[in-house]
Formats: C-alpha cells, sequence, structure tokens
C-alpha cells in the first residue's frame, strides 16, 4: 500500500503519526482513505477539486503535475510539498 | 526510459554531442542584426511611459489623468481600473506556480494602494518616448503615505506595517486568525532533532543575512503590443516563456489564450527576472485603447524599482555532528522576504537548504514575508542560494572545529543516491559525490596558497532542475538539411544545443539542423526557459522529434525499394537495406526526386521529477585590511552536467553563474534609506562584476548521466549561482578568520569586521 | 518639441544625414531615427557600455552623446565591422569561443575590443580587463570574453604585414 508522508503541520490531526499507510491508486483516493482516518486533513491538502494552491504532489523522487489524478504504485511513498520552478 | 541504456550506456562516444559547433545564430549575434524586442519599428508605432509610485507604501485616494490627455501627441492613458474585473481568480501556470491575478493585476498596475517606490500606477501612450515621459508627469495622484517596512524580521514584528489588510498566515493548510505580513509558514521535519543534537559531540549554530539583489540582465523590459480590429493581441517581447506570457496576459485581460500571440524576439538575459509579466498587458491595454501598437520599454532604474529583485532574507542554522564527522542534526529557521505581494521563493529555499547531506534528524521553518519592496521574482536556483550561504558557512565552521579536511567532512555526509532529503523524498542517482572528488583531484585544490591576508574556501550547491512540457517540428529539406522549430526562448545558446540533440539522434552534422525558435501560433506549448530545463526537456523533445523524422525516413526508403521498413537498418545516418544504402542527404534527395510525401515530423514531452544537479565550488581571495576589499585570485566550479551536449556553453552556464554569485557575495545589494527609498537603482551605485573584477573561472565538467534521459543531459543554468557567496565567505574566513553571515561583504563590513577582531 | 537639427556625418563609410532634436542621444538617433539597431540600450546613463560605438576613432558610450554632436564625425558600429560578407577576426573569435550568451552586450564588447586592438595589438590579460571594465555582461562572466580578445589578437598579429 502507498505511504503517505504527512507534511509536518498536518500531524496534528494524524495524532503525530509522520507516516501513514492508506489504500489508493490515485493521489485522490488515498486522500480520501486519509479523510476518513483523520478527518479535516483534506480540508489542508484540497480545495475544490484540486490541491491547494501552493502545494504539488511527489510521489516518491518525483514531483508530479497530475495532482489528485496522479497514479500510484503499490509501494509509491506520497509527498506533499511546495512546487518548484526555477529561475 | 527504455531508450537509456541502449542509446547512453550502450554508446559510449557521440558524433555531435560534446563538440563544440558554432551556434546558429551566431552570426546574427556579432553583427547586430539579431532582433531584439526594441530594434523593432512598426508602422503607427505608439510609445508607452509608465508613471511611478515615488511612496514605499500609500494608499491612492484619487488618479486624475484629464491633464496628461491634453498633451499633444498623446494617445491613451490607463489605469488599473482598465482591467477587467479580477477578483478571486487563480490562475495555474503550470509550474510556473499558482498565481493569483488579482496580485499579478495589482502589480503591473496598482489597485488602491501602492506597495513599494516604484510600484506602476498609471500608463501613457504618445507618439514618441518623450512625449509620453512629459506627460506621466502631468497625471495627478493623490496619496495618503502609509508607514513601511523594508526589513524581513521588521515585517514579521507584532507592530509592523500591513500591506493586505486581509492576509492571514498560511502554515500549510491551517490559517491563522490575525493580520499579517507573513503570508505562509513551512515547516519540514525528519527524525527527532532533540535527541540528535543531544547526541552531537559539536553543535554550531549561526545567523545569517542577506540583502536583495537583482538578476541585472542587461536588457530592460520592453514589449511591443498590438491590438487588432479583429480582438487579436499580439505581444512581441523579451520573455524567458512565450506561452507563460501568453497565459498571464490572456488572463490578466480576460480573453482566451488562442486570441493571442506571442512572438519570442531575442532576449537579453532573464535570469529567473522574465517569466511574470510588467509590461505586456499595460502595453496591451494601451493599443486597445489608441488603436495603434504600442512599444513600451523600462529604463534601468525602472528595472531596478519596479521588477523583482530575488529575496532578502534572515536566517539561523544551527547543526550537529559527532567527533568522526558524521552528522547528527540540522535544524534552520528561514524567513525570506517576498516584496509586496505574497508567493516568494521560500518553498525551494527549505528543501535546498539541507540538501547537499544526508542528516538523520532535521528540522526547517520557513516563512514567505511580505514587505515594501518590489515583488521577488526568481533569480537562477530561486532560495537555494541564500540557504546554502547559511548551511555552507556551519559545515565549514563545524569541519574546522573537528579538525577534518572540508571536502573529507563533505565526502563523509554527501548526499547520494537513496538519501532522504528532509522534506521527505529519496534521491535517485545523483553526482554530489563525483564532484566533491572532482574538486578534490582539481589542480585548484592540489595547489598550496601561500601569502599573507589570502584564504581558500570552498563550499557545495544544489538545485532541483525540472522538467515540463516541450513541443517541436521538423521537415527535412530536398538537399538533406533539417528545419527545427521549436519554442524554447534561447537565452544562452540553447537552439543549439537542442539541434545538436536532432542531428546526433538522426545521424547528421550539428549544422545540417537549422533550428529557430517560433512564435505560440507556430509551435506546440512549451513551457518556459527556466528550471535548467530547456536542454533537458527541450532537448528531449528534439530527440523523440528524430525518431520520428527517422521513421518516416525508414518508410521512404522502404517505397524506394520496394521493401518492408522494418527490413531497414539505420547507423550514423545511413539508411541500408539489401547491400544498397542511401545516406540522409541522398535519402531526403531521392524523396522528392520521387515525388514521396515530405517526411515534417513533431514529438512533444513532457517530463516530471527533478534531474538534480551538484556542484562544488573552490575560491582562493585576498582581503586588502586595510580597505576590506575582497580580491579574487582564482576560481574553480565544479558540477554535474549529466551529459554536456555543447561543452562550451556548459562552461559559459558554470562561469557565468560564479560571477554573478561573486557579485551577489562581494558588492550587490538593494541599499534602502529611512524612507524605504532604494538609493542606488543604476549599474553605477549597484555594482555588478565588470571583467576587471573577476579573474579567469576553472571549470570541471563531472558526467553523471541522469537517467531519465536518452542522452544523459540533467541541465545545468541554475546550480552554478548556488555556492558562490558560501564559497566566498568561507575564503574570506580563511583569510581574515572573520566569519562573515551577511551580504554583501562589502569592503565597509569587512573592514568593520577586521577592525573589531584586531 | 523643439526644433531639429540638421546632421551630416559618416557612419561605417557612408554619409548620413538626419535630423534631430537637441535632447536626442546619439543612441536614439542611431537605432530609431538610422535604423541602426545594433547598438543596444541596457542602461541609457553610460554605465554599462551595449551602447558602445566608435566616434572619431574612440569608443564612445553613445547614450551620452547628442545626435548633434555628430556633425561631421566618423562613426562606425558593429554593423560595420564585418566587410564584403566576411567575419572580422574579433566577431570570428568570439563565436568560435562562444563568448556570448545572450548576445545583447555582444556589440558593445566587440566594439571596445576593436578599439583596444587597434590601439595595442598585443595587450596582457590585465589590460584587455581594464579596456574592457566599462561592458558589462551578466551571462558569460568574462571569461570567454578576454579569450576571445586574447585569441583575435593573435589572429590579427597572424594577418599583420
Amino acid at each position: 500500500m502507498p505511504v503517505v508522508f504527512i507534511p509536518t503541520p498536518m500531524r496534528d490531526l494524524t495524532g503525530g503519526e509522520a507516516t501513514v499507510t492508506v489504500e489508493g491508486e490515485f493521489v485522490r483516493d488515498v486522500i480520501d482513505a486519509l479523510d476518513r482516518r483523520y478527518p479535516g486533513i483534506k480540508d489542508r491538502l484540497c480545495r475544490g477539486d484540486a490541491l491547494v494552491p501552493g502545494l504539488q504532489v511527489c510521489i516518491d523522487d518525483t514531483m508530479t503535475r497530475r495532482g489528485l489524478n496522479a497514479r500510484l504504485a503499490p509501494q509509491s511513498e506520497v509527498h506533499f510539498l511546495p512546487p518548484i520552478g526555477g529561475g | 526510459m527504455a531508450h537509456t541504456e541502449e542509446l547512453y550506456l550502450g554508446k559510449k562516444s557521440y558524433n555531435v554531442i560534446g563538440t563544440r559547433p558554432i551556434r546558429h545564430d551566431g552570426a546574427d549575434k556579432v553583427t547586430g542584426k539579431a532582433v531584439y524586442t526594441s530594434d523593432l519599428h512598426l508602422p503607427n508605432l505608439a510609445h508607452g511611459k509608465i508613471l511611478r509610485s515615488p511612496h514605499a507604501h500609500a494608499r491612492i485616494k484619487s488618479i486624475d489623468v484629464s491633464e496628461a490627455l491634453q498633451v499633444p501627441g498623446v494617445f491613451a492613458v490607463v489605469t488599473h481600473d482598465d482591467f477587467p474585473d479580477l477578483e478571486n481568480k487563480v490562475a495555474n501556470l503550470g509550474e510556473a506556480g499558482m498565481v493569483n491575478l488579482l496580485e499579478l493585476g495589482a502589480n503591473c498596475l496598482a489597485k488602491g494602494k501602492v506597495l513599494y517606490k516604484g510600484h506602476a500606477v498609471a500608463a501613457v501612450a504618445a507618439a514618441s518616448t518623450h512625449v509620453a515621459e512629459e506627460a506621466v508627469l502631468k497625471i495627478k495622484v493623490e496619496y495618503e503615505v502609509l508607514p513601511s517596512v523594508t526589513w524581513v524580521l521588521d515585517a514579521m514584528a507584532p507592530t509592523a506595517p500591513i500591506l493586505h489588510e486581509n492576509l492571514r498566515t498560511d502554515f500549510m493548510g491551517k490559517k491563522e486568525d490575525k493580520p499579517t505580513n507573513v503570508a505562509l509558514h513551512l515547516q519540514f521535519e525528519k527524525g527527532n532533532i532533540a535527541e540528535g543534537f543531544q547526541s552531537a559531540d559539536v553543535i554550531v549554530e549561526r545567523e545569517f543575512k542577506t540583502a536583495s539583489v537583482h538578476q541585472g540582465y542587461i536588457e530592460p523590459h520592453v514589449t511591443v503590443a498590438l491590438w487588432n480590429e479583429d480582438s487579436r493581441l499580439k505581444i512581441w517581447t523579451s520573455t524567458q516563456g512565450s506561452f507563460v506570457c501568453r497565459q498571464q496576459v490572456a488572463e490578466l485581460l480576460g480573453i482566451a489564450v488562442s486570441q493571442c500571440v506571442v512572438v519570442p524576439c531575442e532576449i537579453g538575459g532573464g535570469f529567473g527576472g522574465k517569466i511574470a509579466v510588467y509590461l505586456e498587458p499595460v502595453a496591451a491595454l494601451l493599443s486597445r485603447k489608441c488603436g495603434r501598437p504600442v512599444k513600451m520599454s523600462m529604463q534601468r532604474n525602472e528595472v531596478f524599482e519596479g521588477t523583482g529583485p530575488t529575496p532578502g532574507s534572515f536566517m539561523r542554522v544551527k547543526i550537529g555532528a559527532k567527533k568522526d564527522g558524521t552528522l547528527v542534526a540540522g535544524e534552520a529557521w528561514l524567513a525570506y522576504d517576498c516584496g509586496g505581494f505574497p508567493g516568494g521563493v521560500i518553498g525551494p529555499g527549505c528543501m535546498c537548504v539541507f540538501s547537499c547531506y544526508e542528516f538523520p534528524n532535521a528540522k526547517v521553518d520557513g516563512f514567505d514575508v511580505l514587505n515594501n519592496k518590489p515583488h521577488t521574482q526568481a533569480y537562477r536556483a530561486p532560495g537555494a542560494t541564500q540557504a546554502a550561504f547559511a548551511c555552507e558557512q556551519v559545515i565549514d565552521e563545524l569541519a574546522a572545529k573537528l579538525n577534518i579536511d572540508p571536502i573529507e567532512f563533505r565526502l563523509k555526509n554527501a548526499a547520494k543516491e537513496g538519501t532522504r532529503r528532509v522534506d521527505g523524498p529519496v534521491y535517485p542517482r545523483v553526482g554530489f559525490i563525483e564532484c566533491l572528488e572532482a574538486a578534490k583531484n582539481s589542480p585548484h585544490w592540489k595547489t598550496p596558497l601561500t601569502g599573507k591576508n589570502r584564504g581558500r574556501g570552498i563550499a557545495a550547491g544544489f538545485w532541483f532542475n525540472i522538467g515540463c512540457a516541450s513541443s517541436c517540428s521538423a521537415s527535412v529539406n530536398d538537399d538533406g538539411r533539417v528545419t527545427l522549430v521549436e519554442g524554447s526562448t534561447d537565452i544562452g545558446g540553447s537552439r543549439t544545443s537542442i539541434a545538436m540533440q536532432l542531428a546526433e539522434t538522426l545521424g547528421i552534422g550539428a549544422h545540417d539542423v537549422q533550428p529557430q525558435v517560433a512564435d505560440t501560433d507556430s509551435v506546440g506549448y512549451t513551457f518556459l526557459t527556466g528550471g535548467s530545463r530547456v536542454t533537458f526537456a527541450t532537448g528531449l523533445a528534439a530527440y523523440q522529434l528524430g525518431l520520428d523524422l527517422q521513421g518516416q525516413m525508414k518508410q521512404r526508403a522502404a517505397e524506394i525499394w520496394g521493401c518492408g521498413a522494418d527490413t531497414i537498418k539505420v547507423e550514423n545516418g545511413n539508411y541500408s537495406h539489401n547491400g544498397h544504402t542511401l545516406s540522409f542527404k541522398q535519402l531526403a534527395a531521392k524523396v522528392a526526386e520521387n515525388g514521396l510525401p515530405p517526411v515534417v515530423g513533431r514529438a512533444s514531452v513532457a517530463p516530471e521529477g527533478s534531474t538534480n544537479a551538484f556542484g562544488v565550488h573552490i575560491a582562493d581571495v585576498e582581503v586588502d585590511p586595510e580597505t576590506g576589499k575582497v580580491t579574487v585570485l582564482r576560481y574553480t566550479s565544479v558540477q554535474d552536467a549529466g551529459k554536456a551536449i555543447h561543452p562550451s556553453y556548459v562552461e559559459g552556464q558554470l562561469q557565468g553563474g560564479a560571477v554573478q554569485g561573486i557579485g551577489w557575495a562581494l558588492n550587490e545589494e538593494y541599499f534602502y534609506d529611512d524612507k524605504n527609498q532604494m538609493r542606488n537603482a543604476s549599474f553605477l551605485d549597484y555594482r555588478m562584476p565588470t571583467c576587471l573584477d573577476v579573474p579567469m573561472i576553472e571549470t570541471i565538467i563531472v558526467e553523471v548521466p541522469n537517467p531519465t534521459h536518452p542522452y544523459g543531459v540533467r541541465g545545468v543554468g541554475e546550480t552554478p549561482i548556488v555556492a558562490p557567496p558560501a564559497t566566498i565567505a568561507n575564503a574570506v574566513h580563511a583569510a581574515t578568520g572573520c566569519r562573515m553571515t551577511s551580504l554583501p561583504i562589502s569592503p565597509p563590513v569587512l573592514w568593520k569586521a577586521i577592525s573589531t577582531k584586531a | 518639441m523643439s526644433k531639429k537639427t540638421h546632421v551630416t556625418a559618416t557612419l561605417n563609410g557612408e554619409t548620413v544625414e538626419f535630423l534631430c532634436e537637441p535632447r536626442h542621444s546619439l543612441l536614439e538617433v542611431l537605432r530609431d531615427t538610422l535604423q541602426m539597431t545594433g547598438a543596444k540600450e541596457g542602461c541609457n546613463n553610460g554605465n554599462c557600455g551595449a551602447c558602445t560605438v566608435m566616434l572619431n576613432g574612440r569608443p564612445v558610450n553613445s547614450c551620452l552623446v547628442l545626435g548633434v554632436e555628430a556633425e561631421g564625425a566618423t562613426l562606425e558600429t558593429v554593423e560595420g565591422i564585418a566587410s564584403h560578407a566576411h567575419l572580422h577576426p574579433i566577431q570570428q573569435c568570439f563565436l568560435e569561443g562562444a563568448a556570448l550568451q545572450c548576445g545583447i552586450c555582444t556589440p558593445g564588447f566587440l566594439i571596445a575590443a576593436k578599439a583596444l586592438l587597434e590601439q595595442n595589438p598585443n595587450p596582457s590579460e590585465h589590460e584587455i580587463r581594464f579596456k574592457l571594465a566599462n561592458n558589462l555582461c551578466r551571462c558569460t562572466g568574462y571569461d570567454k570574453i578576454v579569450k576571445a580578445v586574447q585569441a583575435a589578437a593573435l589572429e590579427l598579429q597572424k594577418a599583420a604585414p
């Protein structure tokens, strides 16, 4: 199952857990599953049907622009990070 | 990627990649023929000029443009009211981030308040620049001047003047409830820092600050906009990304992107500062009002006062290590200013501060802080240089305290494949250790430095590098030359690095490909030139394009020879079957002779993830204790390029970044007076390095192939600026014993430090 | 608007005539009136050197010269360096040495370098750096520019009788 790395400021909702293992084929499934276990976390991660502006999904070592629709492998790590642009 | 192994790992040498052909646009650029936006002359052209705020912070009570409109030769005047209603709109600019249109529009023309000196307030279009300059002075603006703040820590204080009354701190999804200038609080944690520091034998903690610096491109912002009677908008401009420019302009003006075409002219430098729009939407509004094309260009003081510097910062970094040199804990607290609007570069700053090393326990807090400066923009590896200035000095100090060689200390803790960064992800194959080894074996490091008041410093730097969408197309001419159309603005020779990858793939010469950068109507979506992405991502598109062309050439050959395309062998650009062989050129001629369909190819890609470029810099300096002036005697930049397509232009990136970084280290700063007015908005007083200020910059290109690119390319543009300020500071420390914790290390500051120490 | 003045000058070997206002800089005249856009505007106050042209055999910042001052003068701009479809050795060395990236400062550097080598055919690295210190480049770090000038000096010495 994918492992979600909980951003530090959201660990108040997970009882301090830094990583949580949940079912999910897509990032949106994983967030829904997280929210069932830790109500309120979806509000922090999503606005409407998208990630909040200022967050990007990183699956293993790969930042993806597919957001909630990004597909996960069974052993994927999921990170929520600020976006990286560049000069 | 499937092709990686067969192409890169299977093939040790290339025909084109790694050679140094003359750039395709070279003759244009050494004869004055290359067309930069400012060189355009259109019929019936009007000239625009901006009125800017004289105050650092003020409420706009009224704007009266009536007298300006009376000036003979004035065609139109615009203010923020000419924008459509931008309330509550957020535009997704891809990897350029989410942009709040209200804020972007209010930066182009102030809405209700001016937030920094130089903030655009209104604009005039007139028969000439001089008339427009006279007319803007006739615009009457009534201001209510407000208290202002420019130092990041002052702006965070509870008593600070508030820039945006409705802003609340966002703590990664959690909103605070008080008005504040802190737009964003980020936090990353790994392991347990309390336990980590407890286990440390040595701990070093220091505070650092850096001044705002500007990208300093020599070409000021300039644009020409033509709003046609059919509602088509055409913009010629100096931009790092024509598609990203198009999107911003269309969103701000409330038109469809396809209604707008952006023509990227040659660009005179960008470094991250020519991504956000400033003049383009304003020129478009003026053009719509006056029915003429409108040209607008900034003067140098407007560039300094009205466009993005990179953040000023305050940082506290604490690192603990064991006696044997193993790092056990790191803690960083970073506050970066973002100027008048939220959304600076604190995110990557936080992600880069400890990115060079393996830290079992670490915590990073970061703050995006509003103050009365121009809204900050990216500047080559945005946010990483400040962070490295802090971290790399603490690392240097720890190595000295533990009596371990600074390269060995870094090698012991170096990030490598499998290292988990503080922000979470694990690195794939990276080349930091190889860079450190190359530095250790360099002629520079192996040559002892002798002499009074001299010192040697070393520091490391990291930047992610990005991928994103790129498109290109090409047609094969009868003479076998290939016309390549791509969408990446060429700021430093990228036409050639892209053409070379296509040529290599096709087995033809670099100059058998003729590249051109097309406008937004003539090529598929291509993300901007930035993030060190062009040679990587557009190069990947060129490689795919080569495969497409090669496939079509095989089909044409199959028709000529009456065989199946899959029976044709292609090697080094030669197509052969059953004893027949045609070179690419011969085959191209045959295609025309036989009346076969012309060969036209296309490719588009959108690689994800970062390609991770590390660098290591070495500097020798001599300090004049009488004046505090630092002379750089020798400088070496080592960087993992993955694969250097055109080594000369890779060296050029390393050298250019080093010298920008030396300027950042020693002289450059936004100097504010007590009214928060910038006092050095010219190239005379904002002292960028001249060629007399620097030595030759030695370069060592390390090539640890990036597994996600067929030729191993990582991209090189940004990492070169990350290490220099820390490298210089470490060298200054070695020369003087003074640990310089604020930038710039200008003569008066260093002189004071030396004098106080003595 | 003030009355315009008639000016006659020699530009890249050809006689040119133009009308200009007293406030027009030579750079404005070259770029806007004569459409010779090779000289670039980087700062408009004499600090960056992108607008360097030869005025009566001396390199000047054309943004600091008035158009009316060009009366009777001999001017040379970047457009005049190459001859008969052949690049000058300085131009060739800049290309071969990758001494430009964005290219906006290049016209100014080429003029300054040509002026230097005409005055001093065998300059030391320090002399090159000293003489080119009026010209700012933000892309290259100067390394390849200095080396291109050194290479051009050798080429020109080889070609000299």
